[in-house]
């Protein structure tokens, strides 16, 4: 084709130009995403593989010593826990008897054992200074405001959204904070979009996520740009990440409450990242800049100043016109 | 004695009535977004996101109207440059509004059956219609579909830059509207080019 043909010289590196530096871009991305390789070896890992062996995958066998049979069953899905989940989670480092008691390593499971009330994060992460900056006591006690517990108390426990065998500490150290979002976003959508998870805690009718938000302007972009609490829960300033989720009539709906200078993106989803801001010199909340724009919230002081200038001169030149055009009219 | 001369055929003055009412109200949302206050909003923030996709609907179909009706009426012509000298055309030109102006000078390049436009004026035109709003409609458009821009070039969100690019755009085009109605009042009487957009005739001395 000959409008690819190189002789073409400035007019063809000029349109290449963008093309290459998306290309670069996109590899530097992808570079980044790989460079996680960290591998980790648990000290109970061989432990472990006691509760795995079965609890690991959907399918287990065990010997019936009374027709001296194997027999193959299925586990049910809320018992299965998958190895590479859990030892890459926050307590990938734990002894599942840690957190179980250690009758469970008796088959079959003794039937009180279901009775088992499991620890909640307060249990273990409260009171503790080792603990201290991720302020489990002011979680807790934001929890118990919250639309979950005033409507189910105690039998909503933390563990109906932190899986405690998969939860990892995310927003934080988000590196990519799209990921980060959509797996925040994950704990709300396993039960708010899982009908039949959602009627454990509910008589409620099943309600259609997309329909209810169907006021939200560019509805994808929101969903994947914000996490659900920015404006389920409300905003804590000594707290990393709210935990006061609310009841759906005193959620955010005014835009300008993230769509302004002082977005409320600054005190919830880009929180933890707000030392890279750079308010003076160059761009109004920046941080979130980095990740997402967001109209009304990224403002570039110097672009608005420079427009300013350009505005007011040009006015300015126009008015002094004006005032010749007057002074050299000539007199009827 | 003043001549007259029916430079703007009703689709035109229709045209550019439109043209004129949707840009007012991208210019007044767009800047009610981009400096969104809650307490002191110019247009409240939902409002201003509804009226500015319709007015840019509205204005792209506009857009395509004129070029489609500017490609078959003849009208095309008083936007083509054609003279070899253009550079030194526009210099003229700029020279008499600056300085020709204001000790009597007559217009070098005033309106006549076959000029509409005079250089400075057809420039500013043509940047506009074939420059400016192409821009602004393209990286609009992709913001009214985000999902096909791309995400991230160079760290910085694809989304910014293409807003970046829109609301540049957006600025020159509002600093030329301003512009535009100020040369308007250069006709005979202060009045009379604003007359013309409205029954079709220039007059001219």
């Amino acid at each position: 084709m000959r409008f690819f043909h190189w002789r073409r010289g400035p007019a063809t590196l000029f349109l290449l130009f963008p093309v290459s530096l998306l290309v670069v871009s996109g590899l530097v991305q992808a570079a980044q995403e790989e460079a996680d390789t960290t591998e980790f070896k648990s000290a109970f890992f061989d432990q472990n593989e006691k509760c795995f062996r079965c609890h690991g995958s959907t399918k287990y066998t065990y010997h019936n010593p009374v027709s001296d049979n194997e027999i193959a069953a299925m586990m049910c899905d809320n018992r299965v826990i998958h190895r590479d989940e859990f030892y890459i989670s926050n307590h990938k480092t734990f002894a599942c008897v840690d957190c179980h008691a250690a009758e469970y390593d008796t088959f079959p499971h003794p039937g009180e054992l279901r009775m088992e009330t499991p620890y909640n994060c307060i249990d273990c992460h409260g009171y503790d200074e080792n603990y201290a900056m991720y302020q489990f006591e002011e979680i807790e006690k934001e929890f118990q405001q919250s639309t979950h517990y005033n409507t189910d108390g105690d039998a909503f426990t933390c563990w109906k959204c932190h899986n405690p065998h998969t939860y990892k500490i995310n927003i934080r150290n988000a590196q990519n904070i799209t990921q980060a979002i959509a797996y925040d976003n994950q704990f709300c959508l396993n039960c708010h979009s899982d009908f039949e998870r959602l009627q454990l805690l509910t008589d409620k009718e099943e309600i259609d996520l997309l329909q209810k938000h169907e006021w939200l302007p560019n509805q994808g972009l929101h969903f994947s740009q914000v996490r659900c609490i920015e404006c389920h829960a409300r905003p804590n300033d000594s707290l990393m990440v709210a935990h006061l989720i609310m009841p759906k009539e005193k959620s955010v709906k005014r835009c300008v409450e993230c769509h302004s200078q002082n977005s409320l993106l600054m005190s919830s989803l880009y929180k933890y990242q707000a030392k890279e801001n750079r308010t003076q010199a160059g761009f109004m909340n920046a941080v979130i800049l980095n990740n997402a724009f967001v109209i009304g919230a990224n403002r570039n002081i110097l672009l608005n100043r420079i427009s300013m200038i350009v505005f007011f001169v040009t006015m300015g030149l126009l008015l002094v016109h004006l005032v010749f055009r007057i002074k050299s009219k000539p007199k009827v | 004695m003043a001549e007259k001369y029916y430079h703007y055929p009703l689709w035109i003055r229709l045209w550019h009535g439109i043209n004129a009412l949707l840009c007012l109200i991208l210019i007044f949302s767009g800047l009610s977004m981009q400096f969104s206050e809650p307490d002191r909003p110019l247009i409240p923030f939902d409002t201003a996101v509804t009226l500015h996709n319709a007015a840019a609907v509205l204005l792209s179909f506009n857009y395509i109207f004129f070029i489609v009706a500017n490609r078959f009426s003849g009208n095309r012509k008083h936007y083509k440059i054609s003279d070899k000298n253009y550079i030194g055309e526009l210099l003229t030109q700029f020279r008499y509004y600056s300085v020709g102006i204001f000790k009597g000078e007559k217009a070098p390049y005033p309106v006549n059956a076959e000029r509409k436009f005079n250089p400075l004026q057809q420039f500013s035109y043509i940047f506009i219609m074939y420059g400016c709003l192409p821009l602004i409609f393209v990286t609009g458009w992709a913001m009214l579909f985000p999902e096909i821009i791309v995400q991230k070039v160079f760290g910085v969100s694809g989304l910014f830059l293409t807003d970046l690019v829109h609301i540049i755009t957006g600025f020159i085009i509002s600093l030329f509207l301003i512009v535009h109605v100020y040369f308007c009042t250069m006709g005979i009487k202060l009045s009379s080019l604003f007359k013309g957009m409205i029954n079709g005739w220039v007059e001219v001395h």
